[in-house]
């Protein structure tokens, strides 16, 4: 799950980080009356799941109440990367003597938290992975002792040569590590860590990842998901308890398991298509789970066939037949159908199928070929 | 023979009266696997289709030299079902629950190692040696005993690759599935290493996903240490960066993850891709036939 930026420096707040002061506006009146509380001049950020805001436009400078309406009545009018700008963070303007790069990631290579911190911060750290690797420190956490202090220390000593700075700074790395454990994050950011001229560190940009598996266990944490910033139809899918992954081409897929599902992605490609999207129904599926299914791919006007593929492993074919038949009852889709079924109790739904009109095929390659010939056909 | 899991498997099931843990016990049971014990904590003295149900893992296999152990708990419970069996000393546990917080995981994986137990999955369909053991949900009527070898990240594209292995008469040794999350017990080398030293298996189809760089790992070790012939097949060649595709560990996070990457480092080593999944088999026996020529 994605958080917005003043979400994230809530959290990093709460964990004593210092974070400069900010208020989220969501109308040009609100980032006004924000900016002349804060006096003097301001930064109106875009509040959006997307990278790269800066170079959208998405973060702009204010130096008066009446700018800080203006460049919100701009961001605000903003999409970014398909989602649309519904909030702003109207921040003071930090004054800013060296930019430093702190991040912390689960690293399925050394299966732990990963500290990664650089001094060039400010910018994207793959560019400086890619250009100057040496200016990145990297350290993983052994999670049966958490980070030592010792370790917090050499990463500050890292990032700062003064001890004063490089103390500041092992406080910040250990409250982060606090931060990302209780929030059950699979990611923490803080681009850029900024000097201030009196010496102090300030977290100026934060973003953070949370790991949905966890989500069950901090409530609070769950709260923080903001459903105006995530496609509807992602949501839809999440609340019927499908994966969905909207993609741009026309031939709409729903497929058991994860696996299969992008193999017949890749298979329609192959074949000169385009999927649609990603859909895995999951396991033990009922009726009702193809149901919502078929309702979330034909909300996509673009999508001209539906294929099914479906490997009754656990998942039994004849409820995913049964499925089919609800759907078809409850709003049958103008688009054409290829059902490709085999495995468990696929003599019943052929059956099942076929007393609706439906036929069945139970080769996977067949049924793409077929599926990508009548999504270019129509 | 097989890797493993064999006749010589004593199953213990970990949530074993739970709607999948009730379910895929009486599938295992009529497959032919020595389930010996059960655990639900609360249920001790109780038994399930005849099988003893115990309140502890440590319990059940004091009582019943349980020696491999398969688990059936909610996600925020399983990391603690692991580590009770690793603690217990079984030395081979196969966790099948998805959505495992992957900081658990982060936990979890020191200490399966500090006890010497093999951990397969979280978020895994489990393994089958046909003919011999079942531990997991991979159904057993899609294979057959033979000599291929078969490690993949899926479940149900694993069962699409096994049951065309089988229809084409191609049986299998042992099918595991690792998992599709980023941090999981068991890796592709993990496997690889085993069948290279599994006598019966002759060759290897291992089927790979975006997302992490196992698969790379797994073509340096056919490199320098297989002798046996080894096919792939590598799904998500469509994802989109950044996304990701239902598994938790199916996303293109950095250099190297994509499915295109994937597949030169398999082919720069020697290992034959499939383009499509009804490619596995022709290109199995292609190498089946010119390693036997060699």
């Amino acid at each position: 799950m994605n958080i917005h930026e003043y979400q994230a420096k809530e959290l990093l707040r709460a964990s004593g980080i210092p974070v400069p002061p900010g208020e989220v506006a969501t109308t040009p009146e609100q980032a006004e009356a924000i900016a002349k509380r804060f006096g003097g001049t301001v930064v109106v950020k875009a509040q959006v799941h997307a990278g790269g805001r800066g170079k959208a436009g998405g973060v702009k400078l204010a130096k008066s109440p009446t700018e800080a309406r203006e460049v919100a009545a701009k961001i605000l009018a903003l999409t970014i990367k398909g989602l649309p700008v519904h909030k702003v963070l109207v921040t003071p303007a930090a004054e800013i003597v060296h930019e430093a790069y702190v991040g912390l990631i689960l690293d399925r290579v050394c299966k732990r938290a990963l500290f990664m911190v650089s001094p060039a911060g400010g910018i994207d750290i793959e560019e400086v992975a890619a250009s100057t690797p040496e200016k990145i420190r990297r350290l993983p956490v052994d999670p049966r002792y958490g980070l030592l202090p010792f370790e917090a220390l050499s990463l500050g000593y890292f990032l700062y040569k003064e001890a004063s700075k490089a103390r500041a700074a092992a406080r910040i790395m250990a409250q982060l590590y606090n931060a990302f454990q209780s929030a059950g994050a699979s990611l923490a950011e803080i681009n850029p860590l900024v000097t201030q001229p009196d010496g102090s560190l300030i977290a100026v940009d934060a973003k953070m990842v949370i790991d949905d598996n966890g989500l069950e266990r901090s409530p609070a944490i769950a709260a923080l998901r903001d459903e105006s910033s995530e496609d509807p139809s992602e949501i839809a899918a999440r609340k019927a308890n499908l994966t969905f992954i909207k993609l741009d081409g026309n031939v709409g897929c729903v497929v058991n398991g994860a696996g299969l599902a992008m193999a017949t992605m890749d298979l329609v490609q192959y074949y000169g298509g385009q999927p649609a999207n990603f859909l895995d129904i999951g396991g033990s599926s009922n009726p009702e789970k193809v149901v919502n299914a078929l309702k979330i791919i034909t909300a996509d006007p673009k999508v001209r066939v539906i294929l099914f593929n479906i490997f009754g492993g656990i998942t039994r074919t004849d409820d995913v037949a049964n499925g089919i038949v609800q759907a078809l009852d409850q709003s049958p889709p103008t688009v054409p159908l290829v059902i490709r079924l085999t495995g468990t109790n696929e003599e019943q739904a052929v059956k099942i199928l076929a007393a609706r009109g439906l036929s069945a095929m139970t080769d996977m390659d067949a049924a793409v070929r077929q599926a990508v010939k009548l999504g270019a056909a129509a | 023979m097989s890797i493993y899991i064999d006749t010589g498997t004593r199953l213990l099931v970990q949530g074993i009266t739970g709607r999948d843990g009730s379910f895929h016990t009486r599938q295992a049971i009529e497959y032919g696997t020595r389930v010996v014990a059960g655990v639900t904590p609360g249920k001790g003295g109780t038994t399930f289709e005849g099988v003893p149900i115990f309140n502890t893992v440590e319990e059940a296999v004091l009582a019943t030299h349980a020696n491999t152990s398969v688990i059936y708990v909610p996600p925020l419970f399983a990391a603690d079902a692991i580590m009770e069996a690793a603690a217990a000393a079984i030395p081979m546990i196969v966790c099948i629950t998805e959505g495992v917080p992957v900081l658990d995981m982060t936990r979890v994986y020191p200490y399966v190692k500090e006890h010497g137990a093999r951990l397969i999955g979280p978020n895994c369909p489990g393994l089958i040696s046909p003919g011999a053991s079942k531990v997991g949900i991979i159904p057993g009527r899609i294979c057959a005993p033979g000599p291929i070898g078969l490690v993949s990240r899926s479940g149900t594209l694993t069962y699409e690759v096994v049951n065309q292995l089988t229809k084409a008469g191609l049986g299998q040794t042992t099918c595991v599935g690792i998992g599709g999350d980023p941090i999981n017990g068991t890796n592709f080398v993990d496997c690889l290493e085993a069948f290279q030293a599994d006598p019966a298996t002759e060759a290897v189809v291992m089927i790979g996903e975006i997302g992490g760089s196992d698969e790379q790992d797994a073509a340096d070790f056919v490199r320098a240490k297989m002798t046996k012939p080894v096919v792939g097949f590598i799904a998500g060649r469509t994802a989109p960066p950044g996304r990701r595709m239902g598994h938790a560990g199916a996303i293109v996070g950095g250099a190297g993850q994509t499915a295109a990457d994937k597949v030169n480092a398999l082919r720069a080593a020697g290992i034959p891709v499939a383009d499509r999944p009804v490619d596995v088999v022709g290109l199995v026996r292609e190498r089946m036939s010119s390693t036997v020529a060699k």
